[in-house]
């Protein structure tokens, strides 16, 4: 252990504790100084607390990456699963335990390459769970490959002469997908991100937030974007408008929370809909066709 | 349904059936051919009894969602077939990891690829064996008649909750297929199995506690625990570890903890082995077409004899040993190029001759040609 403060002995200042929300016995982290993902857990332990939930019935899941590895952190019933597939086992955890609130921290290879499928059928079938989509563009766990939104002409290890491909909007994609809560912040603003992922997670239905956050230690270091706060304040002039302009055009707003919310759809939750039919079907005495 | 009045069932719906009466809660599934009716009897039954059904979008995803239903407390099941079976691989060695409890359906048809997806075939015993990456634990149970369908899939629940571990049926098409006439039992709740569930403090918990029976007692969640529990190789707290004393410790238990269960899970038929100087060895359809060989040679006075594993992985290698005490030469009929055969030349080849018999056109094996495979030897 090097010279670190206890952080249990560290001031506190009588609001939000991240310190109550953590497994300290796992300090010190694992991710990179600068990373955005560690700002983006504390916004939603945050809204968690604020919300009032309960870390017992709480399940957190996730997948593979730098992402993956954040929910080990977070205090309550938490399940690192296969890549990609964070989304298909919190649908079989959820429909299982309708009683738990249940929240899937996935990146953008998670859920939009490997698990892009996941993705898709998760917005259609709008189950009651909020995924946190941490988006740094990139694959950092295995070293700086590019991902379905590296911005253009990035360089990457996998694009040696800059990225040709075009980017994926997620949230494009899942308000087609037919999710019914939508929402995009950057890092930057961390209280708005936590109270747009407090309606996130009230919401009743699935909602998705991606998370503009930034790897500084292996994109931004491969790009020349800066030093973290430098890469941090870039989110604020819209350092990826080709992509992303319907969010940072303005980024500061006097509204904070509900420009962030992308879309809203008003359709029943999967589960309701499901135990409706069930109980419609066995009052008419059917057995189903 | 009168559960004392025999009934006539295809095995697949035998399956679904068996998979209801053990208290299977959640079901997720993706259409596949010779599997599909286990769904759909699934979909129609499991509302009934307060469980969930779901489609997923992809044999992954059915897997995935097994396991997660499973980590929350359900008795969970799939079902597939062999181009799905392999998908459903990465996940299955995710249940084995975080030693999720589930039934995972394989009625197998003919590969490599889509094969044949109408034709039996045996060609998945290797797949369901090895087929995860990694050491994975696994059971595997081979039926060979629509009431075995119907008895083991409910021994197959059982397991998979007292052992904390994936157990995979491995079902020929044309048992799924096939009609036959079943008495319905109903399972007590001994014999459904119960999972050992986590009881006691919450301080200093260890969720994946190397414990005298190797079973580790699950924290449910909403109990209190909050425990992590991940794919990545882990210690007794459920957090990553590449500690080597650590990891060779919590492997050792893993895998153990099968071997250490053997006697609730080995299971097999002799028919005829006492005096037999030569032994089939055989699995689901082709072991009946293999008891219909032996029983014709003994009237020819051919000392013949018949080993049926039920439980075909872990293999139950005393017992076939046991079986071939008198016999020289081995035969392993099958449909497929040849897999049974090779664990069978491990247990029993040291100093008898095995013989192989394989189909691989999408026919099952004939009496016949096990009857000529006996006279051949004989001779």
């Amino acid at each position: 252990m090097n010279e670190r403060a206890d952080p249990q002995k560290l001031p506190r200042d009588g609001s939000f504790e991240i310190r109550d929300w953590l497994r300290l016995e796992l300090m010190p982290h694992f991710m990179c100084p600068g990373c955005g993902h560690g700002i983006a857990l504390r916004a939603l332990l945050w809204a968690l607390d604020e919300l009032g939930i309960d870390k017992d019935k709480l399940a957190v899941v996730s997948g593979i990456g730098c992402s993956g590895r954040t929910a080990a952190y977070i205090d309550a019933n938490t399940f690192h699963v296969t890549h990609g597939r964070p989304l298909a086992f919190a649908t079989g955890l959820k429909l299982a335990r309708p009683d738990l609130t249940v929240i899937v921290i996935s990146g953008d290879g998670d859920s939009l390459a490997i698990g892009g499928n996941h993705f898709l059928h998760a917005c259609r079938r709008n189950l009651d769970m909020t995924l946190i989509l941490l988006n740094n563009e990139i694959y950092g766990m295995t070293g700086g490959q590019v991902s379905p939104t590296t911005t253009a002409d990035r360089f990457t290890t996998t694009t040696p002469f800059g990225n040709n491909e075009p980017v994926f909007d997620a949230c494009e994609v899942a308000k087609a997908a037919g999710a019914t809560f939508v929402g995009r912040e950057a890092t930057l603003q961390t209280p708005n991100l936590k109270d747009l992922l407090k309606h996130a997670v009230a919401h009743h239905g699935f909602s998705m937030v991606e998370v503009i956050s930034d790897c500084t230690e292996i994109y931004g270091r491969k790009n020349d974007l800066g030093n973290s706060p430098e890469m941090i304040l870039a989110q604020k002039s819209g350092m990826r408008p080709e992509a992303y302009r319907n969010t940072v055009d303005q980024p500061f707003r006097p509204n904070p929370f509900r420009t962030g919310v992308l879309h809203r759809g008003d359709r029943q939750e999967y589960l309701d809909a499901y135990r409706a039919r069930v109980q419609a079907v066995q009052a008419a005495k059917g057995g189903g066709k | 349904m009168n559960t004392q009045t025999p009934v006539n069932l295809q095995g697949n719906h035998a399956c679904a059936l068996g998979a209801i009466a053990a208290g299977c809660t959640f079901y997720a599934g993706y259409p596949i051919t010779p599997s599909s009716e286990i769904a759909e009897h699934m979909a129609r039954e499991l509302p009934k009894v307060g469980g969930v059904f779901i489609q997923m979008e992809d044999e992954i995803a059915s897997m995935a969602a097994v396991t997660g239903a499973s980590m929350g407390g359900a008795r969970a099941m799939t079902a597939t077939s062999g181009p799905g079976f392999s998908l459903k691989q990465e996940n299955l060695g995710l249940a084995a990891m975080m030693e999720a409890p589930c039934v995972v359906v394989d009625v197998m048809r003919g590969g490599p690829s889509t094969g044949m997806p109408t034709r039996p075939s045996q060609s998945d015993v290797m797949q369901a064996r090895w087929g995860s990456h990694g050491d994975r634990p696994v059971i595997a149970i081979a039926p060979a008649s629509v009431p075995e369908v119907y008895a083991e899939t409910i021994r197959a629940f059982s397991l998979a909750e007292r052992l904390r571990t994936p157990v995979i049926l491995l079902v020929d098409e044309v048992i799924g297929h096939l009609v036959e006439t079943v008495t319905l039992h109903e399972p007590d709740e001994a014999e459904k199995g119960a999972r050992k569930w986590a009881e006691g403090s919450r301080e200093g918990f260890l969720p994946y506690a190397i414990t005298e029976d190797g079973i580790p007692p699950m924290p449910r969640p909403g109990d209190g625990y909050r425990a992590h529990a991940t794919g990545l190789t882990h210690g007794e707290n459920g957090f990553p570890t590449q500690k080597p004393e650590e990891v060779a410790r919590v492997m050792n238990r893993l895998l153990g903890k099968i071997e250490k269960h053997r006697d609730i899970i080995d299971k097999w038929e002799c028919v005829d082995c006492e005096d037999a100087e030569i032994l089939v060895v055989a699995i689901g359809i082709s072991a009946r077409a293999a008891r219909a060989a032996v029983r014709e040679a003994r009237s020819r006075g051919i000392p013949a004899g018949l080993f049926r594993p039920i439980t075909l992985w872990p293999f139950p290698e005393e017992a076939a040993k046991r079986a071939a005490a008198n016999a020289r030469t081995v035969i392993v009929p099958e449909m497929n190029a040849g897999q049974l055969v090779l664990e069978v030349e491990r247990v029993l080849g040291c100093g008898r001759n095995v013989r192989p018999v394989n189909r691989i056109d999408g026919e099952p094996v004939a009496p016949a040609e096990i009857l000529q495979a006996i006279e051949e030897a004989k001779a």
